[in-house]
C-alpha cells in the first residue's frame, strides 16, 4: 500500500527547500558586484529583482514550513530534484529579464544547462551580453558543478543527519572526509584553489594572446569555471574559437581533466599519495576510453580527408573529443562542421566518449568511469570463468583509492545506472527524430544534453520546438541527478495521487 | 582597343572564378559551403566584437554577421581603422573584409578563418546608452516592501 504523504512531510521537504533557495539567492550578490564594477545598472537590477524574489520564497517557505524534523532519504532525494527545478526558474529570471533569450523557456534551458554543467545554449547576441549577465551564466556552472546541495551544506546547513541524504541525492556518493559537510567545503577549497591558479593562467595567457587585461582576468575567470566544471560555456558567441590560441586549448585541456577527475583522487594527491593516479581504476579506464575513442575519430576524419594533416586532425579532433568525454562542450569548430566536415564515424567516436563521461564525484555527467571499469570487470570475471577449471575460484579486484573485491552488488548497481543513462540517450534520441531531425544527429544532440555536455551539431538553437528544448531539459536535469531524485520525485507524484 | 580586349578576356579566364566568389557572403554561407569556399577570395562584412588581439605584425579580428563571427586574420597596420569594437556598451564598427577563406587553415591550427587583404570600415562603431529601467527600479521596491513585511511575519510567528 502506498502511503500519502502527510502535511508534515511536505513541510519539512518545504523548510529545506527554503534554506536552499536562501543560498542560491546569496550567490546572485556576485554578479551584483561584477556590474557595480563595470558600471552596468540595468543588469545589476535584473539581479536584485532575482535575489528578491528568491528571498521572498526562500523566507515564505522557512516560516511557513519551520520545523525541527530531520530529512528522511526520501525527503532528502525530493528536496534534491525539487531545489534543482526552482533554482532552473529562480536563475533563469536575470538571465531572461536581460533580454537577451526570446522566451522565458529559453532562459530556462540556459539556467539549467548551466546549473547541470551541460553548456548547450539559446542565448541571442551573447557578443553584446552584460558582464554581470555572462559572469552568472558561468558561476551557476561553478555552482552546479559542485553541486547546488554542496552549496547549501557547505554554508548555509549546520550538520545535522540529512545533509548526507541530500549529498547523494545529488549523484554523489562517496564521502572524501568522514563528514560529510567537511567534504563538501573540500570540494570548495580544491576549486577554489584551482579557480585562483586556473583564472591566472588564462588571464596571462590572453594578455599575451592581445586581450584587455581586464577582460583577459574576466574571460579567464569564466573559461575555468566553465571548464574545471565541464560547462562549456564561454563568455563569446565563438565559444573557444573566439581565441584563436593553441596555449589557450591547452591550458582548458588540463582544466577539463582536472575536473574530470574524482575530487576524492584529488584528495589523495593533494594529501601526497601520488601513486593513486597510476593504479585508479577510474583513470587507468579514462586512459583506455580516451585513446580507443580517439582512434575512431581519428580514422573516421582521416577517411574523409578533413584536414589537411596529420598535426591539424590531432589538434581539431582531440581537442573536441576530450571535450566531450569530459563532458565539458567546449568548440573549436563551428557547430554546423560535426556534420560538413565530419564523418559518421568520428561522430560515433565523439558521441561514445560523450556518453562515458568522466569519473564519479567530480562535476562531470554520464556513465562515468568507476561504472565503466567495474563493468569491463566484470566482463573479465566472467571470460576467466568461462576459461578456467569448474572448481577454480575467481575473485576479481580494483583500485579505486583502495582494494575492492569486485561484488554482484556494485556490479549491479553499476549495471543500472548505466541503462537507465542508455533509455535516456534513446529517449530523447526518439523525440529528436520525431521532431525530424536525422537519427545520428538526434543521438549526438540527445546524448549531449543527457550526458551533460554541451557539444552541439547544430540541432540546439532558438528556433529548436519547444517540446525538444523541455526534453532536453528534462534529460540534462535526470542525468545531472543520476536518476534516483528523479525516481523519488515520481514515487512522490504517485504517492500524492494514489497514496491512502 | 583590342588589345584592351583581350587583356581583359585573359584577366576573366584565370582569375574569373575567383572574381566572382569575391562577393559579399555571410557566415552562414561560409560555414555551411566552406568546401565550397575554401581557398577562394571572399567578401565578408560585419561588426567587429570583443578584442582586437594583436600578434605581432598580424591581429585577430572577430567579426559577426548577425549569425556567427568569423576570425579574421588581418595586418596589425589595418586593424587602426578600427576605433570600437562590440560588447554590451559599445557596438563594434561594421567593416567590410576581402580576403582568403580557409576552411581549415594549416597556419592556425585548423581554424576557419579568413586571411584579410583589404579591410573597408563601413560604418564606425557607436556607444550604447543603456537607460535606467525604472520599472524594475519600482518593482524591486514593491518586493523589498514585501520582504519587509515577511521579516515581520516572521517576529510575530516566533512570538
Amino acid at each position: 500500500m502506498i502511503f500519502k504523504p502527510r502535511l508534515k512531510d511536505l513541510k519539512t521537504i518545504g523548510f529545506y527547500l527554503g534554506k536552499i533557495i536562501l543560498g542560491l539567492a546569496f550567490t546572485m550578490a556576485l554578479p551584483i558586484l561584477i556590474g557595480l564594477c563595470f558600471g552596468e545598472l540595468n543588469p545589476v537590477l535584473d539581479f536584485v529583482l532575482s535575489i528578491l524574489i528568491s528571498l521572498v520564497l526562500g523566507f515564505l517557505l522557512i516560516i511557513f514550513c519551520r520545523t525541527e524534523e530531520d530529512l528522511n532519504w526520501v525527503q532528502g532525494m525530493i528536496v534534491v530534484s525539487t531545489s534543482w527545478i526552482i533554482a532552473m526558474i529562480l536563475g533563469a529570471i536575470p538571465l531572461y529579464l536581460s533580454g537577451h533569450w526570446k522566451s522565458f523557456l529559453d532562459a530556462c534551458f540556459d539556467a539549467m544547462s548551466g546549473f547541470a554543467t551541460t553548456g548547450l545554449t539559446l542565448v541571442q547576441n551573447l557578443d553584446h551580453i552584460s558582464y554581470a549577465h555572462n559572469f552568472w551564466r558561468h558561476l551557476i556552472m561553478f555552482l552546479g558543478g559542485q553541486g547546488i546541495i554542496v552549496i547549501a551544506l557547505s554554508f548555509f546547513v549546520r550538520g545535522f543527519s540529512g545533509a548526507f541524504k541530500m549529498y547523494v541525492g545529488e549523484g554523489r556518493d562517496e564521502r572524501i572526509m568522514p563528514n560529510v559537510i567537511n567534504t563538501a567545503r573540500f570540494i570548495w577549497m580544491v576549486s577554489i584553489v584551482y579557480l585562483i591558479l586556473g583564472t591566472l593562467a588564462l588571464g596571462i595567457t590572453g594578455i599575451f594572446n592581445g586581450m584587455q587585461p581586464a577582460n583577459s582576468f574576466f574571460h579567464g575567470a569564466c573559461i575555468f569555471m566553465a571548464a574545471f566544471d565541464t560547462g562549456g560555456f564561454a563568455p563569446q558567441s565563438q565559444n573557444i574559437l573566439y581565441y584563436h590560441s593553441i596555449i589557450y586549448e591547452i591550458i582548458t585541456i588540463v582544466i577539463m581533466v582536472l575536473g574530470a577527475l574524482n575530487f576524492k583522487l584529488h584528495y589523495h594527491l593533494w594529501s601526497g599519495n601520488r601513486k593513486e593516479i597510476f593504479k585508479n581504476i577510474e583513470v587507468v579506464t579514462l586512459c583506455v576510453t580516451i585513446l580507443t575513442t580517439f582512434f575512431i575519430v581519428a580514422v573516421g576524419l582521416a577517411q574523409l580527408g578533413s584536414y589537411p594533416n596529420a598535426l591539424v586532425l590531432f589538434r581539431k579532433g582531440f581537442y573536441q573529443l576530450i571535450s566531450g568525454h569530459t563532458g565539458t562542450g567546449f568548440q573549436t569548430i563551428y557547430p554546423q562542421q560535426f556534420l560538413d566536415s565530419w564523418n559518421p564515424l568520428a561522430l560515433c567516436g565523439v558521441i561514445i566518449a560523450m556518453a562515458l563521461g568522466g569519473a564519479v564525484c567530480s562535476t562531470t555527467g554520464a556513465i562515468k568511469m568507476l561504472r565503466i571499469g567495474i563493468i569491463l570487470k566484470a566482463f573479465k570475471e566472467d571470460l576467466k570463468r568461462i576459461i578456467m577449471p569448474d572448481k577454480a575460484i575467481v575473485i576479481e579486484k580494483f583500485h579505486h583509492i583502495k582494494e575492492i573485491f569486485l561484488e554482484d552488488k556494485l556490479i549491479r548497481s553499476a549495471l543500472t545506472i548505466t541503462l537507465a543513462y542508455f533509455v535516456l540517450y534513446g529517449l530523447g534520441t526518439l523525440v529528436g527524430m520525431f521532431y525530424g531531425y536525422p537519427f545520428l544527429e538526434a543521438l549526438f544532440e540527445s546524448t549531449s544534453a543527457a550526458a551533460n555536455v554541451g557539444l552541439s551539431c547544430g540541432i540546439t538553437s532558438i528556433t529548436m520546438p519547444a517540446g525538444l528544448k523541455i526534453t532536453y531539459i528534462i534529460q540534462m536535469w535526470a542525468g545531472r541527478l543520476e536518476f534516483m531524485s528523479v525516481f523519488a520525485i515520481i514515487g512522490f507524484l504517485v504517492a500524492v495521487i494514489k497514496g491512502k | 582597343m583590342k588589345n584592351k580586349f583581350k587583356f581583359i578576356f585573359l584577366l576573366i579566364l584565370f582569375f574569373g572564378q575567383r572574381l566572382v566568389l569575391a562577393q559579399n557572403l555571410n557566415s552562414d554561407d561560409l560555414i555551411k559551403q566552406a568546401r565550397q569556399y575554401d581557398g577562394q577570395v571572399v567578401t565578408y562584412s560585419g561588426e567587429v566584437i570583443g578584442d582586437v588581439m594583436r600578434r605581432g605584425e598580424f591581429a585577430w579580428v572577430n567579426i559577426n554577421d548577425g549569425n556567427n563571427a568569423i576570425g579574421v586574420w588581418i595586418k596589425t597596420g589595418l586593424t587602426k581603422e578600427i576605433n570600437i569594437t562590440g560588447n554590451y556598451k559599445a557596438q563594434g564598427d561594421f567593416l567590410e573584409i576581402t580576403g582568403v577563406f580557409y576552411r581549415a587553415c594549416l597556419k592556425h591550427g585548423g581554424d576557419l578563418d579568413i586571411h584579410a587583404q583589404t579591410l573597408h570600415k563601413i560604418s564606425s562603431g557607436k556607444i550604447i546608452e543603456h537607460k535606467l529601467d525604472f520599472v524594475k527600479l519600482e518593482v524591486s521596491f514593491i518586493l523589498l516592501g514585501a520582504l519587509f513585511l515577511i521579516w515581520i511575519l516572521s517576529l510575530f510567528k516566533r512570538k
